[in-house]
C-alpha cells in the first residue's frame, strides 16, 4: 500500500514537471497560430526557426560565450585550486571567501554591479562584457568541484616523480592531473551549463543589440509569443535530454556531485 | 610537501584569479554600495537606502519576502517527501528517476517561465481543456498566485537535488540501530532522518529563496506589468529610470536580506536544527 502512495506521488510530480513541457513540444507542431485550438500537423514554425537570423546569431552567441567562458574559467580555477595548498591558511579563506560572493550574492546584484564596472571603464557592452561576467561567475563553480579533489591529493607520489628525474610539468600530468580531472570535467560541465542558462546577469552586462538566446527569449515574450519560440523549446529540450543520457550513460560520471 | 618551492612561487600561480576577483568581485561590489551611499553629484547620503521605506518600495518589498517564503515553503513540502522516496529505492534504477527530477533545472530557465504564460493564458491551454470539460475556467495569470506558481516550477529542482542528496547520504545502520533501540519510525523520522538532512534542507532552502526573493523575469512574465517585486524596482532603476543611485541603494537593502539569510540559516544549522 506505502509503495503505491508513494509511486503516486513520484507521478503527480513528475506530471506537474513534464506535463508544461509536452504541451510546448505539441504546440510547436500545432499549425493554427491560436494555442487554444488544434489547427493540424505543421512542420512550418521549425523551418521558420531555421531560417530566422536573430535566433540563428543569438544561437552562435550563446554557444560561443558558453564554451569560451568554460574553458576560461576551468582553466583559472583549476590553476588556483592547486596553488591555493601552498598558501597560508588566512589568505586561503579570504580567497575563498571572496569567491563564494558571486555565489551567495543574488544574480541580479552581481549583474548590475558588473554593469558599474563595465560602464565605468568605458568597456563598452555586448560579447566581451558577457564573456568577462561569465567567466566570473563560473570560476567559483569550478573551484567548488575542483577543492575536494585537489584537497585528497598525495603529494608523495608528486615527490616521488620529481625524484625519479621528472620535470614538475610532467610530474604534474602523470601523478596529479588524472586524480583531478574528474573534479575538473564535472567543473566545467556546471560551468558550461550556469553559462548557457543563464539571464539576468547576461541582461545587465549585453547592452542593446547583441542577444543571447535567453536575452531574446524575453525580448520575444514581451512583445508575445510566436510559435517559433515553442519550436525552439523543442528543441532544446531534446538537445539537453540527450546530452543528459549521454553524461549519465558515460562511466565515472560525477555530475550529480552539486 | 615541496609542491611549490616557496610561498611566493604559490602566490604567483594564484595571483592571476586573485587579480580577476578583486577586479569583476571586488570593485562591482564596492561600486555598487559607493553609488548606493552617494547621490548625484557625488555627496554621501543615506537617502537611496531609507527610500525603500517609501510606500510603492516597502510594499513590493513585503510581497517579494512573502511570495519567496510561500514559494520555499511549498518547494520544502513537496520534495522532501519526493526525496525520502527516491533515497528509500534501490540505487541502480534511481539513477535515471534522479535526473528525470533535476533535468528541468538544465532547461532554459525562461522557456521553463514562458510554458506557464501558455496554459495560464485567458485563452491557454488549461481553460480551453477545462472549457472542454464543461468546468469553471481559472484566472490567475498576472496574480501573485501565478508568480508563486512559476517560482515552484522553476526553483523546485533546486531544493529536490540537496535534499535528495543529503537523505541519500544517510547510513541504514543508524536508522535500523534506532528502530532496534525501540523507537518507532515518527521518532526515528524525527530525531535520526530530520536532523540529519539538515544540511541538505539549509542549501535547499538557499537556493530557492534568494533566486524567489530577487527575481524580476517570473514577475514580469506570469505577474503582468502591474504586480512589481523588488527584483522589478532595481531593473527599472538601471534599465528604464536610470537612477543608479537609487537602483544601488535598494540593491544594498537586498543584500542586507540575503545576508540576515545567511546568518539565520548558519545558525540553526550550528544548533543541529531547524525545527
Amino acid at each position: 500500500m506505502k509503495k503505491v502512495f508513494e509511486r503516486i506521488y513520484l507521478a503527480i510530480i513528475l506530471i506537474f514537471m513534464y506535463a508544461p513541457i509536452v504541451t510546448l513540444i505539441i504546440l510547436s507542431f500545432n499549425s493554427s497560430k491560436s494555442r487554444a485550438k488544434w489547427g493540424g500537423f505543421t512542420l512550418k514554425w521549425y523551418t521558420r526557426l531555421f531560417s530566422d537570423q536573430a535566433v540563428a546569431s543569438a544561437l552562435v552567441n550563446t554557444l560561443l560565450i558558453a564554451v569560451l567562458a568554460t574553458i576560461f574559467s576551468t582553466i583559472i580555477g583549476t590553476i588556483t585550486c592547486i596553488a591555493m595548498i601552498g598558501l597560508n591558511s588566512k589568505l586561503r579563506s579570504v580567497i575563498m571567501g571572496i569567491t563564494n560572493i558571486p555565489m551567495i550574492n543574488a544574480d541580479i546584484v552581481t549583474g548590475i554591479s558588473l554593469m558599474l564596472l563595465f560602464r565605468f571603464l568605458h568597456l563598452g557592452s555586448g560579447f566581451t562584457t558577457i564573456l568577462l561576467a561569465h567567466i566570473t561567475f563560473n570560476i567559483p563553480f569550478v573551484m567548488l568541484s575542483v577543492m575536494p579533489r585537489v584537497k585528497s591529493l598525495n603529494f608523495y607520489v608528486y615527490e616521488a616523480a620529481l625524484d625519479l628525474g621528472a620535470t614538475p610539468l610532467y610530474a604534474f600530468r602523470k601523478t596529479m592531473l588524472p586524480d583531478i580531472m574528474p573534479g575538473v570535467v564535472s567543473g566545467a560541465l556546471m560551468a558550461f551549463t550556469m553559462s548557457l542558462d543563464d539571464f539576468i546577469i547576461t541582461y545587465f552586462t549585453k547592452g542593446s543589440g547583441f542577444e543571447t538566446l535567453s536575452t531574446l527569449i524575453y525580448n520575444e515574450v514581451k512583445r508575445g509569443i510566436q510559435p517559433e519560440i515553442y519550436a525552439l523549446s523543442a528543441i532544446i529540450f531534446v538537445v539537453v535530454l540527450s546530452l543528459l543520457m549521454i553524461i549519465y550513460r558515460s562511466p565515472n560520471n560525477k555530475v550529480k556531485e552539486k | 610537501m615541496k609542491l611549490f618551492k616557496n610561498r611566493q612561487s604559490a602566490f604567483l600561480m594564484a595571483s592571476p584569479y586573485i587579480a580577476w576577483a578583486v577586479i569583476f568581485i571586488v570593485v562591482p561590489l564596492a561600486m555598487v554600495i559607493y553609488y548606493g551611499v552617494t547621490d548625484n553629484s557625488g555627496a554621501l547620503t543615506f537617502e537611496n537606502i531609507a527610500r525603500i521605506s517609501e510606500s510603492g518600495y516597502l510594499k513590493a518589498l513585503y510581497r517579494s519576502i512573502l511570495l519567496a517564503f510561500i514559494s520555499t515553503l511549498i518547494c520544502f513540502l513537496l520534495a522532501y517527501p519526493l526525496g525520502m522516496i527516491l533515497s528509500s529505492m534501490k540505487l541502480t534504477r534511481n539513477t535515471y528517476l534522479v535526473t528525470l527530477f533535476i533535468l528541468p533545472m538544465w532547461m532554459n530557465f525562461l522557456l521553463r517561465t514562458l510554458t506557464w504564460m501558455t496554459l495560464l493564458e485567458g485563452k491557454g491551454v488549461i481553460n480551453t481543456i477545462l472549457e472542454f470539460l464543461h468546468l469553471p475556467t481559472i484566472n490567475i495569470i498576472n496574480t501573485s498566485g501565478a508568480i508563486v506558481l512559476g517560482m515552484v516550477y522553476n526553483f523546485l529542482p533546486f531544493m529536490i537535488l540537496p535534499i535528495y542528496n543529503s537523505l541519500s547520504r544517510i547510513d541504514d545502520n543508524i536508522i535500523n540501530a534506532a528502530r532496534d533501540l525501540g523507537a518507532d519510525s515518527l521518532q526515528t523520522f524525527l530525531r535520526i532522518t530530520l536532523p540529519l538532512s539538515v544540511p541538505g534542507i539549509i542549501s535547499g532552502i538557499t537556493m530557492v529563496f534568494i533566486p524567489a526573493l530577487t527575481t524580476f523575469a517570473i514577475s514580469t512574465m506570469l505577474g503582468g506589468s502591474k504586480i512589481l517585486l523588488i527584483g522589478n524596482i532595481i531593473e527599472q532603476q538601471f534599465t528604464q529610470v536610470y537612477d543608479w543611485h537609487l537602483g544601488s541603494g535598494l540593491s544594498i537593502v537586498l543584500m542586507i536580506f540575503i545576508l540576515l539569510n545567511m546568518i539565520i540559516e548558519s545558525v540553526s544549522d550550528k544548533e543541529g536544527g531547524i525545527f
